[in-house]
Order: C-alpha cells, then sequence, then structure tokens
C-alpha cells in the first residue's frame, strides 16, 4: 500500500514540500493575525474570533489525526483510546490553567472551586508541581506517554493485535472516563476544569492570546508533520509499514516488532497529549466527556475519511468532519448522527483509501483521458 | 338520581361506622384523640391500643387521612363520601367553624404503630405481615406491647412470628426488669436485621444497659447477628454477581455468534438488544391498550417479537453492509459502530430521547425475602434462569440442527463447506441474524431490569466484549465462565471499592489475565488457530 502512496506524497509536495511549510508559517503567523487584530472589525477581509477559535480547535484535532494516522495507517494498530491521551495532555495543562486562576474563584481560596465544593483542605498529591509551567508542559508529554508505554507494553507483549487491541482500548477509554466522572478522583468529577484566566500571568480571553494559541497551534501541528514525514521515511518508518503488512514477515526477519510498536503508540499517544493541552485553552473547558468511547472512534474516522497512510489525509479528514459537525449540530442537530453514522458505513465501503484516495484516482482518470485524447 | 345514589351511599357508610364505631369509642375518646395537646392525645391513643378493640380502626384511619375535623363539641369525618358525625355515623352537614386535625410527623408515626398493632390481629396474613413491617420501622413503645404479646402467641406464619419476636424484644429490652431484658437480647439474637444491631448497639453506649450480665449476652446477640449478616451479604454478593453475570451472558452469547464464530466485530450489538428492549416498550404497550386483562403475559410474547425484530434486522445489515467487509475487521468496527450511531438516532427520532418506561408484569414484581439485607427479586431471578435457558437455546441451535452443523462447517472451513454444497453467503447471513436474534433477548431481560433509552446498548457493549476476549473465541462454554465469573467478580469487588473502582480493577485483571492466555480461558487449538 505504502509503495504506492509514497509517490504520490511526493508529487503532493514534491519540490515544492519546504515552499509549502514556508506558505503555512506565514499563513498562521502573519496573515491570519494580521486579519484578525490588525483588520479592524466590519472590514470585508477581517477574520472574526470565532473562526479563529474554530480553527484553533481543527488543528489540535488535525494533530490527533495525525497521531492516529501514525499507529493505525502506517502501523495498522487501530487505537480507539486516543481520546483519554488527548484529555491526559488537555488535563495536565488543565491543572496549570486551574492554578493560574490564583484565589479568583467564586470561593476565593486558594484551591480550586470544585475543591472547596467537596470541602477538601489542601491539594492532592498528584497536583505537586503544577503550578510551575515547564513542569505542567513535561507532565503534558509525560503522562499520556507513561500510560501507553505501560499499556502497550502489556498488550504488545502478549501479542494482542488486531481487533483485539482496539477493543482492548476502548475498554481502557471506558475506564478512564468512569474515573474520571467522579468527584473522588479530583480532577472537578463530571464538569471537569473550566473558567480559566490566565496563562503565565496573561489573561486568556483576549483576542491576541487566542491568536498566539493558534498561531502556536499552527506551528506545533507543521512541526509534527516535518516529524511524522522524517519517521515515515526512516528505516524505522519502513518497519512499522512492513509490521503493518505482514507482522509475522518482519518477526521472521529478525526483528522485534515489539519495541517498534512500542515506540510508535508511545509517540503517537505524547503528539495527542500536545494537542489536548493546546485545546484545553482555546475551548476553555476540559470534561471526562472528552474521554467517551465514541470520540476516540470520531478519531479513527478522520483518519479514514481522510486518507490513511498519506498524513496529509487524516488532516483534511479531522477538517472535514468537524467542520460537518459544527455545521450540522448548528443547522440540522437531528441528522448529524445519521450524517457520522452513514459516513463510517460509506468511507469504509467505498471509499478504502479515503479523500486522498479519491483525489488520486480522479486525477489519474484524467491523465489517462488526457492520453488517449 | 346521582344525587339520590350519592346520599345512599353516605348512608350506607354512615351505617357501618355506626355499626364499629358505637361500641368500640365515645364521642370523648374521640374529642381526646383529635383536639388537644399532642402528648394528651398520643396517652389517649396508647389507652385506645392497650384495649386491643380492631374496631376503632376505621376512626384511626381516617385520623390518619386527615379526614377528621371537629367543632366544640362534635366530630366529624369529611371524606369523598361526605361528611358524617363520627360518634353516630349519620350524614349530617359539617358547620363553619370545624376545624381540622392536625397531625405532625410524631402523631403520625404513632397512629401508624396503632393502626398496625391493632391490624395484627387480622385473618388476612398479608396484612399482618404489613403490620408488623410497620411495628417494626416505628418507634412502637409500651403500649403496643400487649398487643404484640397476644399475637406472638397466636401467630402461624414464620414471617410474621419473627418479626412480631423482634418487636417484642426490642421493646422489652427496655424493661425495668433485667431479667426480661436478658431475655429479649437473647430473642433477638435470632433476627437477621440490620436495625436490631444497631439498637442493641445503642444500648451498649454510655447511658444504655447498666446491668454486666445483660451487657454480656447483648455483646453475644451483636456478635450472632453479625455474623448472620455477614452469611447473608455473602450470599447476596453472589446472588447479585450472578444476576449481573447473566445479564452478560446474555449480552454476550450473542457475541459469541457473530464475533466468536464468524470474526465479525459487531459494535452495533448494544444497539440490537436496545431494539430488543424497545420491542419490548412496543409489545407492553399493545397489550396496555388492547388486552389490559392479559397485560402480565406481555413478556411472554414480547420474546418471540424482539427475537425475530433483531434477526431480521440483523439479516438485513449483513446483506447490505458486513457481507462486503469480511476479512477486514478493523473496517467492520468501523461500519457497525456507523450503524450503531444510525440505530440509535432513529429510535431517539421514533420514541424520543427520553427513557421510556417499561413495567414488570404483576409476576416478576417482588421478590423472595430471605432476610433483611437478602432480598432476591422474582425478576432477577426470572432473568437467571432465561438466562440460561437460552444458553440451551443457542447450544442447542448449534450442536443439534442442520443450521448449527452449517455454522460450524462455514466457520472451520469455509471453502470445503462450499465445495460440499453448503450455501455459505445465506449460512453467514442466518448466522448474523441469530446472532442479532440472541441480542434481542438480552434486551427484553434487560427491559425488566433497567432502563429503557437510546443508550442502552453503549452501558454493555464494552463488557460484553470483554467477557468474550476473557471467555475465549468460539466457545460456548468460556463465555459461561468468563460471563458469570466477571459478573460475580465485579459485584465483590464493588463491595470494597464501589462500581467505579471495581470496573477499572476488573480490566485490569482481565489485562493481567490476558498476559497469561492471550486467547481466552478455553483457546481453539489446531489448525483453526490463526
Amino acid at each position: 500500500m505504502s509503495s504506492r502512496y509514497q509517490p504520490m506524497l511526493l508529487r503532493l509536495m514534491g519540490n515544492s514540500r519546504w515552499r509549502g511549510y514556508a506558505a503555512a508559517i506565514f499563513f498562521l503567523c502573519i496573515l491570519m493575525p494580521v486579519l484578525n487584530l490588525v483588520v479592524p472589525p466590519g472590514n470585508l477581509l477581517h477574520v472574526s474570533d470565532f473562526t479563529i477559535s474554530i480553527g484553533g480547535k481543527m488543528l489540535c484535532y488535525a494533530m490527533v489525526a495525525l497521531a492516529m494516522d501514525l499507529i493505525w495507517g502506517y502501523t495498522g494498530i487501530l487505537s480507539l483510546g486516543h481520546g483519554v491521551f488527548f484529555a491526559m495532555g488537555g488535563y495536565a495543562f488543565g491543572m496549570y490553567l486551574m492554578r493560574q486562576i490564583g484565589t479568583d474563584g467564586s470561593y476565593h481560596s486558594n484551591l480550586p472551586d470544585f475543591m472547596v465544593f467537596l470541602d477538601w483542605k489542601a491539594y492532592p498529591w498528584y497536583w505537586t508541581g503544577t503550578s510551575h509551567f515547564l513542569f505542567a508542559l513535561l507532565l503534558v508529554v509525560l503522562v499520556p506517554g507513561l500510560l501507553a508505554l505501560v499499556f502497550g507494553w502489556f498488550a504488545f507483549r502478549s501479542r494482542i493485535k488486531g481487533v483485539y487491541f482496539s477493543i482492548i482500548t476502548q475498554a481502557m477509554t471506558y475506564a478512564f472516563m468512569l474515573l474520571f466522572f467522579r468527584n473522588e478522583t479530583g480532577f472537578g468529577g463530571n464538569n471537569g476544569f473550566t473558567d480559566f484566566r490566565r496563562i503565565l500571568g496573561i489573561p486568556i480571553a483576549t483576542s491576541e492570546m487566542r491568536m498566539t494559541l493558534f498561531a502556536l497551534s499552527g506551528l506545533t501541528l507543521l512541526a509534527m508533520l516535518w516529524m511524522s514525514r522524517y519517521i515515515v521515511d526512516s528505516k524505522f518508518g519502513r518497519v512499522l509499514t512492513a509490521i503493518r503488512d505482514a507482522e509475522s514477515r518482519v518477526m521472521f526477519s529478525g526483528y522485534n516488532p515489539l519495541h517498534y510498536k512500542l515506540a510508535i503508540w508511545t509517540l503517537s499517544a505524547m503528539m495527542c497529549g500536545v494537542a489536548g493541552a493546546l485545546y484545553v485553552p482555546q475551548v476553555g473547558i476540559i470534561n471526562p466527556s472528552e474521554m467517551s468511547t465514541s470520540n476516540s472512534i470520531e478519531i479513527a474516522i478522520w483518519a479514514a475519511v481522510g486518507g490513511r497512510g498519506t498524513l496529509i489525509g487524516p488532516l483534511l479528514g479531522a477538517g472535514f468532519v468537524t467542520a460537518a459537525k459544527s455545521w450540522f449540530t448548528a443547522s440540522f442537530p437531528e441528522y448529524w448522527l445519521y450524517f457520522l453514522g452513514l459516513l463510517f458505513i460509506l468511507s469504509t465501503l467505498f471509499l478504502p483509501e479515503g479523500m486522498i484516495g479519491l483525489f488520486r484516482k480522479l486525477m489519474e482518470k484524467r491523465k489517462l483521458m488526457g492520453k488517449s485524447r | 338520581m346521582n344525587i339520590t345514589k350519592y346520599i345512599a351511599q353516605a348512608i350506607l357508610v354512615g351505617l357501618m361506622f355506626a355499626a364499629g364505631a358505637a361500641h368500640a369509642l365515645t364521642e370523648q375518646d374521640m374529642m381526646a384523640l383529635s383536639s388537644g395537646d399532642n402528648d394528651q392525645r398520643i396517652a389517649k391513643l396508647a389507652t385506645v391500643v392497650t384495649a386491643g378493640d380492631a374496631s376503632v380502626i376505621p376512626f384511626l384511619n381516617s385520623l390518619e387521612n386527615d379526614e377528621v375535623k371537629y367543632t366544640g363539641k362534635k366530630v366529624y369525618i369529611v371524606n369523598d363520601k361526605g361528611t358524617v358525625d363520627a360518634a353516630t355515623g349519620l350524614a349530617v352537614a359539617l358547620p363553619d367553624d370545624a376545624q381540622d386535625v392536625i397531625n405532625n410527623n410524631r402523631m403520625r408515626n404513632k397512629l401508624d404503630a396503632a393502626i398496625a398493632a391493632l391490624n395484627l390481629e387480622s385473618t388476612d396474613a398479608a396484612v399482618r405481615l404489613q403490620a408488623a413491617k410497620t411495628l417494626s420501622q416505628s418507634d412502637a413503645g409500651e403500649s403496643t406491647l400487649a398487643l404484640v404479646k397476644k399475637a406472638e402467641k397466636i401467630e402461624k406464619n414464620p414471617e410474621v412470628h419473627e418479626l412480631l419476636v423482634e418487636i417484642r424484644a426490642s421493646i422489652e429490652l427496655l424493661s425495668g426488669d433485667p431479667a426480661v431484658r436478658m431475655q429479649s437480647a437473647r430473642d433477638l439474637a435470632g433476627s437477621t436485621s440490620s436495625d436490631v444491631k444497631d439498637l442493641l448497639a445503642s444500648r451498649l453506649l454510655p447511658g444504655g444497659e447498666t446491668d454486666p450480665d445483660v451487657r454480656k449476652v447483648i455483646a453475644a446477640a451483636m456478635h450472632t447477628i453479625d455474623k448472620r449478616l455477614s452469611y447473608y451479604e455473602a450470599a447476596g454478593t453472589v446472588f447479585t454477581g450472578l444476576s449481573l453475570g447473566s445479564v452478560l451472558l446474555l449480552a454476550a452469547l450473542g457475541l459469541a455468534i457473530t464475533y466468536g464464530l464468524m470474526g465479525v466485530i459487531n459494535m452495533a450489538h448494544g444497539e440490537m438488544m436496545m431494539l430488543g428492549a424497545y420491542a419490548t416498550y412496543v409489545v407492553q404497550n399493545l397489550f396496555r391498550h388492547y388486552l389490559p386483562q392479559w397485560f402480565d403475559a406481555y413478556v411472554i410474547v414480547a420474546i418471540p417479537v424482539a427475537f425475530v425484530v433483531t434477526g431480521l434486522v440483523g439479516i438485513a445489515l449483513e446483506r447490505t453492509v458486513i457481507r462486503h467487509l469480511y476479512g477486514r475487521p478493523l473496517e467492520t468496527l468501523l461500519a457497525t459502530w456507523g450503524i450503531s450511531l444510525i440505530l440509535m438516532q432513529l429510535v431517539r427520532t421514533l420514541f424520543g430521547a427520553q427513557n421510556v418506561e417499561v413495567e414488570n408484569p404483576g409476576w416478576m414484581s417482588g421478590g423472595v425475602h430471605l432476610a433483611s439485607n437478602l432480598v432476591l427479586p422474582y425478576n432477577r431471578i426470572t432473568i437467571i434462569l432465561f438466562a440460561f435457558a437460552v444458553l440451551l437455546l443457542v447450544w442447542g441451535l448449534l450442536n443439534k440442527t442442520r443450521l448449527g452443523l452449517f455454522v460450524r462447517a462455514v466457520t472451520q472451513n469455509r471453502k470445503m463447506a462450499g465445495c460440499v454444497g453448503v450455501n455459505t453467503a445465506r449460512i453467514d447471513a442466518w448466522a448474523f441474524g441469530l446472532g442479532s436474534s440472541i441480542a434481542g433477548l438480552a434486551g427484553v431481560a434487560l427491559s425488566q431490569i433497567g432502563n429503557v433509552g437510546p443508550d442502552l446498548g453503549k452501558t454493555y457493549i464494552v463488557d460484553s466484549f470483554m467477557v468474550v476476549v476473557v471467555g475465549g473465541v468460539g466457545q460456548l462454554a468460556g463465555t459461561v465462565y468468563a460471563g458469570l465469573g466477571l459478573g460475580i467478580i465485579s459485584k465483590y469487588m464493588e463491595g470494597f471499592t464501589g462500581p467505579v473502582m471495581a470496573k477499572i480493577i476488573v480490566l485490569v485483571i482481565i489485562i493481567i489475565f490476558i498476559q497469561k492466555r492471550p486467547q481466552g480461558i478455553f483457546a481453539l487449538k489446531g489448525r483453526s488457530v490463526d
């Protein structure tokens, strides 16, 4: 499969790859800020804060879709637990954001409102150090990474694969959702974290901050894309694709798939953690519903719709599904689940290679027609 | 016409009252019970109860139901049948200056106890049982003691008798005579009620029992009750675990066919259960509207209806979607998830997003009362039996019928089965339909013990997949052991950790278990292993 995609990827980005990155950076760091902050509202070219926040959300989803592509598209492991890693990154950074509220909460206590409400007198031990920005950033990657490492080690070691693995990850997701819904867990129960005030002492609810987070998300996504491409093109990436296509043969050739799978699985989880950390300040809330099993499966459909094993495809898929969701839930909330359900069915039945595959087929057809003419 | 009937009724009721009331309570008694200081009313009530005349019950009931009004010298009973003079029972007009009787909670409690104590002599065992239960909940007090003792002597029904002993001993525990107290503590040691234990414990606190010998007996009684209670509690855990396990078994049996035999991951399995539950709901409503006299039988009819409906849906899904995805399990997973979303939304559109109400038929409500902390509800017992009946059905279908033979043949070697003339595509459809039908049956069962709503399936899908994963693929026996085992383990853990932590611990146990036996409890051996 991959051998067929590879030339196409090169064609898509090709020599213009670096130009593409440069254009994206210009778009994120200069064009959008100017249109949002400098061009006055009411002007035709003005980009509203709302658009920026939707865009920022999509960029975070795109990171998760990219992480999903690495593990599913390239390694053939369908994870139904990426929502947990995403939410864990969100919660880890959310702890820092909660600390930043300081005494501005409704109870004017040093503790977050939900702890006051539970009549807790001090932070539980796992909140230690979360008031330090850098430590919180470390947690954002370490917590999902560590969870993935431990879980993956147990699962891959006993050679749980295919659907078995998917089901086990779904069970993990379910368990974590239940855990985080409890007040006693110390993460705000079903309300989660919200009402954030500032990051690094700077107020959060300003256009400038929103723009900064948007640009930061975009740059992170670009960095991840660059890293993913590097990984996929490396020898390591080739082994991953080989594991996807014929794991037994990889083993017979003397490789131990465990280490490869574990590495990409953990990396993928960390990417989700980063995405979650960028997501939370932009939407202003994190609660356990982010961990629901349906959210995790939706991530898989982003990758499937866009086209697995293409890196770019899942980004498009994430954007497309998210856009469709916000359009449907605003205009026809009744029909959103019908649409999503059909998307699941039709894309698996008729679009095994996703939108990118469709695009490629159309291109080939045009080429053939051009030749025959 | 109506008015004459009305008056006739009123007179009849009045006469009935007159017959009893005239003997039992004088107008002064009634007045004393209805008006004045609460302490005096309660004292009066005590004398009435001590007299032990059951004919005063109607008046006490009226008092309890706030039907009694009084003026300076007369007492009236006002209810939807009209107004009567309480003493004579004759219909009268209510004077303007009649006041309502005010009953506070203490007074109500005493009235309840009084009525219950008087009801202990009823000829109807159910009434006596209810009375004894009420009495054991209320702080009965000395006034009922004589009646309770009298009833205890003649009571034949063991359940009522046990309660009576308990009530009597609880009252006598506060008696002035140490010998009586000691005897009552001994009697209480036979109890199975945690309330009795609490009562005994309260006597051991400072300010309670002072006599050292009695204290010893009380401590011993508490210990006996404790031991018995923990024994019953363990039995209860096993029962609820068995009940949860049988639900899991029902949910997983269908999966054992679709996933275990066919290798199809059906994420819409939970929604099939939901459809089964909604089919039950529809059948229930049809019965309620058209055959109310047969209402108790609706569940029996719902079983084949749910079986057929979900089976047809299953076959339709197999023909349209799943057929195209054989051999691509991950894609099947996603596509069936899509189906589940559509089915959920469809049910929301048709029946609304709220839970619908499914009522237990009469023979399924209530339960076997073994002890105060151990009641086995009939619906749970029915479902355990039902689960095993379905298990038997599936086993029979797979092992004793031609269809089962074909299903097994196709599972083991699709090509060879095709070569000898089995229509494999049709068998796939039948097998998937069968798996879905079993889910529908599970839905009927679930509708009797839990909420029926569009999200019903999602609650069980993770658990039932865990059962199949632990049980191993392709074996019914594994599903049975895993279902019941996981059910009992979860309920046992819940006792220590609460439901959420129990779920997490069970999941961890499963992951560790899979380390040891990646193929489940009963692994397939030989060539059919991948």
